[in-house]
């Protein structure tokens, strides 16, 4: 059992943030790995991406949003209650080194991880560019922790009712266009975003690398829900990755996928109101 | 029902018996009544002896008063007067004269004998011999669901012997003096034993007999190929069907259960010495049972949230009961094994931190990376691996949703892909949740069916359809990204192949295209990389599979050891354990100095 020590609602609560005590996994989680966790003993297994951590306070930070029946459950919960399965760190750590200037892409609860890996670009010695954009104000998260330690920040909505208005896009283009310094580009996000950023830092030949998030069950390779074509090979998102070189992911399978999951989701939340 | 009682129950055996000089019968009609008729004396008196003719009955009449214990003196043929005194033997319980003759049996006519004191009922007969003369018990069926309701619950398919029909089969089993039966059985049970202890009504004897050297015998009742183990090699099956050794393996381990019988066993002294198990499959849970009775303080390291492996996540609940699994896991618990759920070595903890902590590691992480076969469109929605099918069923109970959250996948047209017990268990769980039509298309011939028996049967009754000789090459999807047909290729068998099997080949311009909605690929899993991103100085083969001293079952990283599917890739439940076994003793044999053992005197040594 894993007990909730903080939360914390984001977003006008449909980003939720908890603290959970998890010594073990605290202890090993590197920035861009997960955790699978499960509620209680009917629950589903899902994957979420450590946010943040504290290894001595042995405790661990996920931030999600309500989009189904589980994480629907998870925002009933409070402080004090408990997790029945947390298992993890899941997947290979983003491959962090000093290598110069970095555009750190994010969107919507992206951010959440975005932040726990543009950090240790920080910290590696980088010069870190940060872009993060939301549908609206409200939607957006973490502003401030990620102007905390970005050398540069950039925000956009979608509505424009905060920052500029438009796609992180956008401004990542015209950053491309002015620097030639630019290194790595890093993104995660909706997988849409993604395969935006993708598209067009491929004209630029700027590496670029993304963090997938997609259905999983076991998380521990063994199932094969997540499994995810790059460079045309099958490759387990929860072994191989979640970090994958974008220039080599296909996309059209993988948002062709995700858009059937989505609907069972959509599905399984109707289900738990009626 | 006692011994007796059994016997009794069969119908009675009726001995014709033969003069081996003149070659003619015994037996004669008096009123309707059939005896057997010898002449004889007693106290130099003549008497005539008449003997029921039955093997059950032991009637004799005297023409003369005869006390039992009154010797005869002589016994004679009535037909050719000859004396039918054996000159060489004596009755091997009373050491009395007996006299011999002839009994058809099989079709050939055996010695019988007849001791001369009266009362003495030894007649020389082997329980072979028995065997031939008595009427042949048949295999004993278990009972099972009907198909027609099966296919709409997850209850188990057969409900097991009676205590009647267990001691019946029993009866069958010839109590071999060199029994090939054990020959095939990888963990070497003393199977003879048992089967006696049966007969002999002491079923919780029986069951504690097998778990000298297996500790699940519940599961592997259930589970194990025996008809290509144990039962293809029992000397009944020569001329008949084999002795049903699995289902008397399974009666023994429910009747223990069931009855509360199960006790705790007795613990070695303890050491302070640790051992840290990873992974709870059938391998896993074999040396971890070993190495708690050997006195070590053992702890499972389990990645998912619940322990047993395949047992768990993989095998329906309809051919192997959670309950049992559970059943053995607690046991494990009350042991004092601690199981650590949730803890993914390689990640949570590596082997390099285990070392430092415990004594001896034992990996059994089983070989669960699920294999694709690289085709168009396997990317498509409601292609499963067999794995994410079955994990979702049974260890995240899909079947119940929505009293369980993960969702059901559903198909109504289902194609399975394979044709191993995975692949039964898989069409199976789709006929059972509301599937229409499930077929399993395999590109071989029935023959090579890898699955067992009785599961291929099950799934046939249940009206599953097979397509053999047939290899999916393209899936379509419909506009939502889900899968909506197939194509197929029909095959041919041409040459075997190093494995023996004769290989399929595609048949030019054989293919057609099949409507399906749901596709699940049953054709194999590999290792799974995850323990060895951490470990990389832990020696694999070619295949990515562990590589041990097969004697000790030692791995390249000294006190780590390794076995099961990890080690063999996809195999048994009953090899995993025998694994286990041998590395338990091993494991036991380095860390307390003990002289070492060879592999042979390892298994079936409890
Ligand atoms: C659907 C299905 C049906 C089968 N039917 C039969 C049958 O009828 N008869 C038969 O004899 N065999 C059958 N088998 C094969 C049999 O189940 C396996 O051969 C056997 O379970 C292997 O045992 P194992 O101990 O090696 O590993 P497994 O049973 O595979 O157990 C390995 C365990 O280790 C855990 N693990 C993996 N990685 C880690 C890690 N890094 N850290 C911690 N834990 C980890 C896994 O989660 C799993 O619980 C079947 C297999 C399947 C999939
Ligand atoms: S081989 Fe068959 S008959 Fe002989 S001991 Fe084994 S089970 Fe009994
Ligand atoms: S989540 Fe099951 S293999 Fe990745």
């Amino acid at each position: 059992m894993f007990q909730i020590i903080k939360k914390e609602e984001m977003a006008k609560g449909t980003i939720i943030r908890f603290d959970i005590a998890a010594p073990n996994i605290a202890k090993k989680v590197k920035p861009g790995q997960f955790v699978i966790l499960r509620v209680n003993d009917t629950g589903e297994r899902i994957p979420l991406t450590v946010a943040d951590k504290d290894e001595f306070a042995g405790f661990i930070t996920i931030i999600f949003q309500v989009v189904g029946k589980t994480t629907a459950l998870m925002r009933s919960l409070n402080v004090g209650d408990m997790i029945k399965d947390v298992a993890g760190p899941m997947g290979k750590p983003a491959d962090v080194e000093k290598i110069g200037t970095i555009i750190m892409v994010g969107g919507g609860t992206g951010v959440a991880i975005l932040h726990h890996v543009a950090k240790a670009f920080k910290d590696a010695g980088n010069y870190v560019i940060g872009i993060i954009g939301a549908r609206d104000k409200d939607m957006l998260i973490l502003e401030k922790e990620m102007a905390g330690f970005c050398d540069e920040l950039v925000v956009t909505t979608d509505d424009g009712s905060y920052g500029l208005q438009g796609f992180v896009t956008d401004p990542m283009k015209k950053y491309l266009d002015e620097r030639d310094d630019i290194k790595l580009i890093y993104t995660i996000g909706p997988i849409k975003m993604m395969h935006f950023v993708c598209k067009i830092t491929e004209k630029y030949k700027i590496k670029t690398m993304v963090s997938l998030n997609p259905v999983m069950i076991d998380g521990t390779g063994m199932c094969g829900g997540c499994r995810v074509t790059v460079d045309d090979k099958i490759q387990f998102c929860c072994v191989d990755g979640p970090d994958f070189d974008g220039h080599k992911v296909d996309f059209d399978e993988l948002e062709k996928r995700n858009s059937l999951y989505q609907q069972d989701e959509k599905e399984s939340l109707l289900f738990s109101i009626r | 029902m006692s011994h007796e009682d059994i016997k009794n129950m069969k119908s009675k055996t009726f001995l014709k018996t033969y003069c081996p000089h003149c070659h003619q019968s015994f037996i004669k009609d008096t009123k309707g009544e059939k005896w057997a008729k010898f002449k004889s004396s007693i106290k130099q008196n003549d008497l005539e002896v008449e003997i029921s003719p039955y093997l059950e009955a032991s009637d004799r009449k005297f023409s003369i008063p005869v006390k039992d214990g009154d010797q005869l003196e002589d016994l004679i043929c009535p037909k050719c007067n000859k004396s039918l005194i054996s000159e060489e033997s004596k009755c091997e319980e009373c050491g009395s004269a007996i006299g011999q003759m002839l009994v058809s049996a099989d079709s050939k006519l055996i010695p019988f004998s007849l001791c001369t004191k009266a009362g003495c009922q030894w007649n020389g007969l082997s329980k072979a011999d028995i065997r031939k003369i008595t009427p042949k018990i048949k295999r004993q069926e278990m009972p099972e669901q009907d198909p027609k309701m099966r296919v709409h619950n997850f209850d188990e398919v057969p409900y097991g012997y009676t205590t009647e029909t267990a001691m019946l089969e029993a009866e069958r089993c010839l109590q071999c003096k060199n029994p090939k039966c054990v020959d095939g059985c990888p963990v070497n049970i003393d199977i003879p034993s048992f089967i006696a202890l049966i007969s002999e009504e002491k079923f919780d004897e029986a069951a504690k007999k097998i778990k000298e050297t297996n500790v699940l015998p519940a599961v592997c009742g259930r589970v194990c190929p025996q008809e290509s183990q144990c039962e293809e090699l029992c000397i009944v099956g020569v001329k008949e069907e084999p002795v049903a050794i699995g289902r008397l393996e399974r009666f023994v381990a429910d009747y223990e259960r069931k009855m509360d019988l199960v006790s705790m066993p007795h613990i070695g002294s303890k050491t302070n010495k640790k051992i840290a198990v990873v992974g709870s499959g059938p391998g896993g849970l074999t040396v971890a049972a070993d190495m708690q009775l050997l006195g070590y303080n053992v702890t499972m390291f389990e990645a998912l949230h619940e322990a047993g492996g395949v047992l768990t996540y993989g095998i329906p609940e309809f051919r192997l009961p959670k309950s049992i699994v559970n059943f053995e896991i607690d046991y494990l618990k009350k042991m004092g094994v601690r199981l650590e759920l949730n803890h993914v070595i390689g990640q949570t903890l590596t082997v390099d931190e285990l070392l430092e902590n415990f004594d001896g590691i034992f990996i059994g992480v089983g070989a669960g990376l699920p294999w694709f076969m690289d085709l168009e469109g396997e990317y498509l929605g409601n292609v499963f691996s067999s794995n994410e099918y079955l994990t979702r069923m049974n260890l995240m109970k899909a079947y119940k949703f929505p009293e369980y959250d993960t969702p059901k996948p559903i198909g109504n047209k289902v194609a399975v892909i394979g044709g191993g017990n995975v692949a039964m268990d898989c069409a199976r769980t789709a006929i059972r949740t509301g599937a229409k039509e499930v077929t399993i298309v395999y590109r071989r011939s029935r023959t090579e069916l890898p699955a067992r028996i009785e599961e291929i049967h099950h799934a046939e009754e249940e009206g599953i359809n097979f397509k053999l000789l047939t290899s999916p090459i393209r899936y379509f999807g419909n506009d939502r990204a889900a899968v909506k047909a197939m194509e197929c290729i029909q095959m041919e068998l041409g040459e075997p192949d190093s494995s023996g099997r004769r290989r399929p080949v595609p048949l030019e311009n054989s293919n057609f295209t099949m409507d399906i909605d749901m596709v699940i690929v049953a054709v194999g899993t590999g290792p799974n990389p995850v323990i060895f991103q951490t470990t990389p100085n832990l020696k694999r083969d070619k295949r990515g599979y562990i590589v041990v001293n097969e004697e000790t079952m030692e791995t390249s990283i000294p006190n780590v050891y390794a076995g099961g599917d990890i080690v063999t890739g996809s195999a048994t439940v009953i090899e995993a354990m025998g694994a286990g076994r041998i590395a338990a003793r091993a494991m036991h044999q380095k860390l307390s100095g003990a002289a070492t053992k060879t592999k042979e005197e390892v298994v079936g040594v409890s």
